[in-house]
Formats: structure tokens, sequence, C-alpha cells
């Protein structure tokens, strides 16, 4: 039994080192990050589109972290922006950095489509404005009406995408997840980015198409 | 960096290494002297020499020449008995999930390359059923395989009968709701959000429940046991599940760890899942079944040693080799690379033995089942950890990270490894639980090469196509809606793959059933009960 024993906490002090270096530090390094004057809190119903991003696993397609330019060139070159700094994620909880770009990045995609028309459009279906891609539809963000009412906010499908009559109206889901696309939008300089970048790109931030 | 944290590194550098040292010196002390005797400790008294293999064809499978030889096995028959049900409800849970996860792994893949398949509901969509893919496969079917061949090779391993058996079946209960609740909360979009931690915390401490109560009879067994030494593979499971309840614990902790330095958590368990839980399983029942079956023991035990405690000390700092290029600190991220690099130590080491010990008996591939699947388990294993060292790197990480190469490193590893050995371990072991034989052999040859096949074409297309897509995204000139259409052929040649492995799964499940009812053409005896071999026993 003493061998036993002795091998399970050998297992569990080295698992309490690695929780000191890999857990412990970072969070005290990083929770004393300076949180970019710039970042604006998220309001009720951008939060809200988050919970829908969330739930609908729009992260297992996208990420949420350019890269730095000078380590991966690709990134800012397709106007997904400046490398990001842990400061401009203070207000998310949980992360939603992703893993995969099946999908490109969508750290910035609120500069890049700002219009919410095309949001609603594209989460409709995403065929009906890109052709070939492969994003499921999602049918079920929006209800197919005869006649909308005061207050719904109408999508207008092109067709073959939209229904033969009547109207396709967001719900309050989709308009929250439109509503936190646009909020996806860190093209504000980034005060704690080391300062040798600044020299080795443009000067300025250039907002992407 | 500030020079506190370079203070830190510094010292945790140190720390490790002086870890590391103390450890060798320690082996070369207490277990230089009986090394080669404690890898004996997996046969009874003169079995070595001969194979045990339930699930071979035409075995004659040792039962003593002497008396005490006999009841040597004949003790280890009841140390089988003991931990019967408790295995059987492991082991059959884990099919079960095995089956549900293939179809949401299927689908997943289908509506990859088909983006209107099912998407009328939202219960359906992509983002949910691929974690609903991810948590079954790994929380139900290797886990829980996982715990039910541990649950089976600790007595064997103690050599005494499971004490406290119970306990692993209420938690194997405990645990089957975890994953019910879990998996119906991704469906209807109450995940918690990140990768490998979809289920909701308040479900997770059922994960934590179920999995200590395993951990009791374990304790309790190891209290008990007869034999002087502790054969390696009983390491491997014993520091398996100290650090998964301590892991799912903390990575849990609901609103602790917000913003990036979420992502470092989130990642280190992630990692941790998959190196410090997952595979010393894997690991340790390779450890088990190949000198088994070969009856010869291990070629190095002193190495099997130094293998298990650099891995211990080196997986359990590469978490963050996810996040090269993110919004992390350098210094963090040059720890788990420096870390990834030196994995190839212990996984060397581990390869020395496991293909060392195969040496001069590849032969016995061709009859034996289990030993084919464990041994390619085995082989994939090492596959798996050599490419992942490279994948860690920042030159190649920097093309691999955001594509489909990862995904088919991550079926390299959870399958081709992981699940391989679990296969085998499985027709290794029902027949010496339910005390019948596999009632069509033909179908155990059928699993075999359909997942073979299966594989191979999944993690050879996603593969290329994720490699291209890499290096295709690192220039701006190809536009992106081109490079989609790149993958398009590696994502439907992942279909056909995915719907043979899911046809093996199929058979697989299908032949455990029949082993359940004891289905089939009763051989008059099972081959370890046969009169001829009683006879020699006498
Ligand atoms: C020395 C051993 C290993 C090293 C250094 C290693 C390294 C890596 C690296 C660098 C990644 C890519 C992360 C990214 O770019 O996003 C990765 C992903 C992965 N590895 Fe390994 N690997 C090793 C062995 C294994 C083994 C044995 C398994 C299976 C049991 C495994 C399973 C996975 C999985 C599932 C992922 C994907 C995680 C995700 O994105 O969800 N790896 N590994
Ligand atoms: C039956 C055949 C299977 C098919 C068709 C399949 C398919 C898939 C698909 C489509 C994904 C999502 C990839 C993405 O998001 O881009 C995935 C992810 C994953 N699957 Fe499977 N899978 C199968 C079996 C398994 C098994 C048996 C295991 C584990 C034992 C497993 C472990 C994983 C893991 C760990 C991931 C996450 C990978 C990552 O994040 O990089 N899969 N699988």
């Amino acid at each position: 039994m003493k061998r036993a024993l002795a091998i399970m906490v050998g297992a569990a002090l080295i698992l309490l080192l690695a929780t000191l270096t890999l857990v412990v530090m970072p969070y005290l390094q990083m929770s004393a990050e300076q949180i970019p004057p710039d970042l604006k809190p998220y309001t009720e119903q951008q939060q809200r589109g988050r919970q829908v991003y969330i739930a609908n696993g729009c992260v297992y397609c996208h990420s949420q972290q350019p890269r730095d330019p000078s380590f991966a060139p690709g990134d800012k070159a397709r106007g997904w922006g400046r490398p990001s700094v842990p400061g401009d994620y203070a207000y998310d909880e949980p992360h939603l950095l992703g893993t995969m770009r099946t999908g490109p990045d969508l750290f910035n995609i609120g500069a890049r489509q700002p219009s919410i028309d095309w949001q609603l459009m594209h989460l409709y279906n995403p065929r009906a404005i890109i052709k070939g891609s492969i994003m499921p539809s999602y049918p079920f963000l929006f209800r197919h009406v005869e006649e909308p009412v005061e207050g719904d906010k109408v999508v207008n499908i092109p067709p073959p995408y939209g229904p033969e009559t009547g109207k396709i109206v967001a719900t309050e889901d989709a308009l929250a997840l439109a509503e936190y696309m646009l909020a996806l939008d860190h093209t504000y300089p980034a005060p704690t980015l080391p300062k040798k970048q600044s020299n080795s790109d443009e000067p300025k931030e250039n907002r992407a198409p | 960096m500030t020079p506190t944290i370079a203070i830190l590194l510094i010292i945790t550098f140190v720390l490790s290494t002086v870890g590391l040292l103390l450890l060798i010196w320690s082996i070369a002390n207490n277990q230089f002297s009986h090394g080669q005797a404690a890898a004996r400790t997996i046969f009874s008294p003169g079995e070595e020499g001969h194979s045990e293999d339930p699930a071979r064809a035409a075995d004659e499978p040792f039962t003593g020449d002497t008396s005490e030889q006999t009841e040597a096995i004949e003790a280890r028959w009841s140390a089988d008995q003991s931990s019967r049900t408790a295995v059987l409800t492991w082991l059959s849970s884990s099919v079960f999930w095995l089956l549900l996860g293939s179809f949401f792994g299927l689908a997943s893949s289908i509506k990859m390359h088909l983006p209107e398949f099912l998407t009328a509901s939202e219960f359906l969509t992509f983002g949910r059923i691929r974690p609903v893919h991810l948590n079954a496969v790994t929380y139900g079917w290797a886990s829980m395989a996982g715990i039910g061949v541990a649950l089976f090779l600790i007595p064997r391993l103690f050599k005494t009968s499971l004490v406290g058996g119970k306990y692993a079946v209420i938690g194997g209960f405990i645990w089957n709701i975890g994953l019910i609740l879990g998996l119906s909360a991704i469906t209807l979009g109450l995940s918690d959000g990140e990768e490998w931690l979809e289920f909701p915390w308040q479900i997770d401490i059922l994960f934590v429940v179920g999995g200590a109560l395993c951990a009791v009879p374990l304790l309790l067994t190891a209290a008990n046991r007869k034999v002087e030494h502790l054969y390696v593979t009983s390491w491997y499971l014993m520091a398996a599940l100290v650090w998964f309840p301590f892991l799912f614990l903390i990575a849990n902790l609901p609103f602790a760890f917000p913003g990036a330095s979420g992502a470092t958590v989130n990642w280190w368990f992630a990692h941790n899942v998959l190196g410090l839980w997952v595979t010393p399983i894997g690991i340790g029942i390779a450890y088990y079944m190949i000198p088994k079956i070969l009856g010869r023991p291990i070629i190095s035990y002193q190495l099997s040693l130094i293998g298990f405690w650099s891995l211990a000390l080196f997986y359990s700092q590469v978490g963050i080799h996810h996040l090269i290029g993110g919004p992390i600190p350098t210094w963090l991220v040059t720890l788990s690379i420096v870390h990834s690099v030196m994995m190839s130590i212990p996984v060397i080491t581990v390869a020395i033995n496991h293909h060392g010990t195969m040496m001069g008996n590849f032969g016995r591939l061709k009859d034996s089942p289990t030993l084919r699947f464990v041994w390619i388990g085995a082989l994939m294993y090492t596959v798996a950890s050599l490419q992942g060292s490279m994948e860690a790197l920042r030159s190649i990480n920097v093309i691999t990270h955001f594509t489909h190469y990862t995904v088919a490193h991550a079926h390299l590893g959870m399958y081709a490894f992981l699940s391989f050995i679990l296969f085998g371990a499985v027709y290794f072991i029902m027949p010496r639980l339910t005390n019948w034989e596999w009632p069509w052999r033909k179908l155990i040859s059928l699993h075999f090469w359909l997942v073979s096949a299966g594989i191979l074409i999944y993690v050879v297309s996603l593969t290329v196509a994720g490699w291209k897509q890499g290096v295709a995204l690192l220039d701006a000139a190809m536009p992106f809606m081109d490079i989609v259409k790149m993958t398009l052929p590696g994502l439907q040649a992942r279909t056909v793959g995915g719907a043979l492995m899911t046809l093996g799964h199929l058979v697989f499940a299908f032949h455990f059933i029949a082993m359940l009812l004891r289905s089939g053409a009763a051989t008059e005896q099972p081959t370890l009960f046969r009169p001829a071999t009683k006879e020699n026993a006498q």
C-alpha cells in the first residue's frame, strides 16, 4: 500500500506543479493586463447574441484570434485585424477563441460586414450571399410569415433562397446574434501590443474592407 | 516578460529537472534489484512462455502443470469473476456511447460538405451535434471503456479479488446519468461554451462523483493486494484515476477564469484529458496485453518506469500548444512547446518496450485479434505522438493550427491509438467474464478490416487536405472560398472513411451483445475449461 500511495501522491504533486505554471501564473499575469480604453462591454442584447453563438456552436468553425503578421502573414492581410491581446477579451466569459478556421476569423467581422441586413441574410442562408459556402443555414432562427406586422424585422432573401410566398422575419435570437456580430469590432489600437510591432506594420490601423 | 515571471519560470524548470533526476535516481536504487522480476508479476507461476488470448481461434490455454500452478490459475479465474458486474456495467455502456457517438460523428462529417443536410431543426445543427460527438466518444466510449478495462485489470494486477465492486457499479450509473443529461443539455443549446468542457458545470459534478466511486474499489483492492511488485500498468491506471477528478474539478470551477486566462485553463484541461487520462489508460493496457499474449515479459522494466514519470512531468505542461500564436504570454507558449518536444522521451521509451517486446513475434499478429488491435494501437501511439511533437513547433503549427490537419491528428490519437487498444482489450476480456467464446471469429476480422480501412482513409485524406488548407491560409492572395473548395474532396473522403468505421462499430456492437446473451454455437466448454487441458493439470 505504501508504494501505491507514493505513486498516487507523486502523480498528484506533479499535476500540482503543472497547475501552478499553466493555470495560476497565467491567471495572475493576464488578469493584471490593461483593458483597452476603447473596448466597450457587451450590451444585454449582444450578450444574448453571444449566448446564441455558444448554443449553436459557431466556435467549432470560427476563431476569434488574429495572429501576429510577423508570425502568420495571412491573418492580417485577409483583413482579419491586428493581433489580439489578452485585454481584448476582458468581457468574454467564456472565451471563444476557437481552434478551427473552417470559416474565417470573426474577431473583426463587425468592421468587415457592418450591415445588419447582410448578417441576417447570411444567417438565414449563407449561400444566398456567398456561392459555395459550406456554413449551415439557420432557418430556425427565423419565422416565415404571410404578412409581417408592425415591429417585425423583415429579411429580404434573394430568390431562389427565400420562400415562394410571404416573408422571412428575424427572431429575437437572430437579431441578438447579428448584433453580437456587429459588436465584434476590435479595430481600436491595442495599448499593450509590443512596440516593435508598429514599426514593421503600417503606422495606422487600416479598417478592413 | 517581467523579471518575477522569468524567475518563477526558471524555478519551475529547475524543479521539474531536479524532480526527474530524483526519480531516476530512486528508480535506479529501488527498482534495479528486482526490475525484471516485477515485469513477470503479470504471469501466474509457470505461465511465462504461454500465451493468453481468449479471442484467438485455436487456443490451448495454459492451465497449470502442477497443482500449485493450477491453483494460481483458478485464483485468477475467481479474481476475474469478482470484477464481472462492475466491468460489464462500464463496458456495455461504453459500447452504446460508441455507437451513438459514431452516428453523430458521421452526421457532422456529412454536414461539412452538404451544408443543407438536416438544417431545419436547431437540435441537429452542426454546432450541436459536433460537441455531442466529441463528448459521447470521449466521456462515453473512451472513458467508460477505459475504466471498465481498468476495473478488470486491477484485481489481476494485485492478484486478489475486486473489493467494493458495487461502488464502481453505482459510479457507472451516475456517470451514465451525467452523459444523458450533459448530451441533452448540448442538444438543447445549454452548452458551457468551451471545447471539451461543454457539459454544464452542474452536471459535471456527477462525473466527479462517479469517477471518485471508481477510486474506492481501486484503493480497497490495492490495500488487499497479494503481490509485492506493482506492475507498470497499475502505475498508469492509479495515476490516471487520481488525475482525472482533480482536472475535471478545477477546469469546471464556474466563473473562475474569465477572458484569455479562461483559454489557458480550457486547453490545460483539454490536453490533460488526452495526456493524463486517456493516454495512460491506453499505454497501461498495452503494457499488460502485449506481454500477456506473447507470454514473454516486457524487455526493460526500468525503462518503463522512466517512461511513466517523464510522461507525468512533461505531458502535464503541454496544454498551451493549442494556443500557439494566440493572445497568450509568449513564455507560456514556449514552455508548452519545450515540454511537447520533451515528450519524445517517454514516447520513445514506451516504443522501445512495446515494439521491442514484439520483436521476433510479429507472426502472432496473424492469429491473435487482440494482439493485432493492441499492437497497431501501440504503434499509432508512437506515430501520433511524434507527429504531435512536430505539430507543436511554431514553424509547423503556424500551418496546421486552424485546419483539418488537427482533426486528422486527433483521430490518429483517439482512434487509431486509443480505440484500437480498447477494442483489443474488450476482445480479451469478454470471454473471461462471460465464460463464453466469441461466437463468430470472422466478425472480429470484419470489424478489424472495416475500421482499419476507415481510419486510414480518414487520416490520410484530412492530413493532406489540412496541410494544403494551412499553407493556402497563410497566403492572402488565395481567396478564402477557393480554400474551402480545395478542402471539399478531403471532407468527402472523411465521410467515406467514417461510414466504414461506423459500420465496423455496428459489427463490434452486435458481436458484443451476442457475447452478453451467450448466443452462437456453443462450444462444449470455453477453452479455459476444456477437459483435455484439465486432465493435463491433474
Ligand atoms: C507527444 C505527444 C503529443 C503531442 C506533443 C501532441 C501535440 C498536439 C498539438 C500541437 C496539437 C494541435 C493543437 C492545435 O494546433 O490546435 C494536438 C491536437 C490534438 N491532439 Fe495531440 N499530441 C500528442 C499526442 C496525442 C495523443 C496520444 C492523442 C490521443 C490520445 C492526441 C490527441 C489530440 C487531439 C484530440 C487533438 C485536437 C484537440 C482539439 O483541437 O480539440 N495527441 N496535439
Ligand atoms: C465513427 C467515425 C467517426 C467520424 C465520422 C468522426 C467525425 C468527426 C467529425 C466530423 C469531427 C468534427 C471535426 C471538425 O469540427 O472539423 C470530429 C471531431 C472529433 N472526433 Fe470524431 N469521428 C469518428 C469517430 C471518433 C471516435 C471513435 C473518436 C474517439 C474515440 C473521435 C474523437 C474525436 C475528437 C477528439 C474530435 C475533436 C477534434 C478536434 O477538435 O480537433 N471520433 N469527428
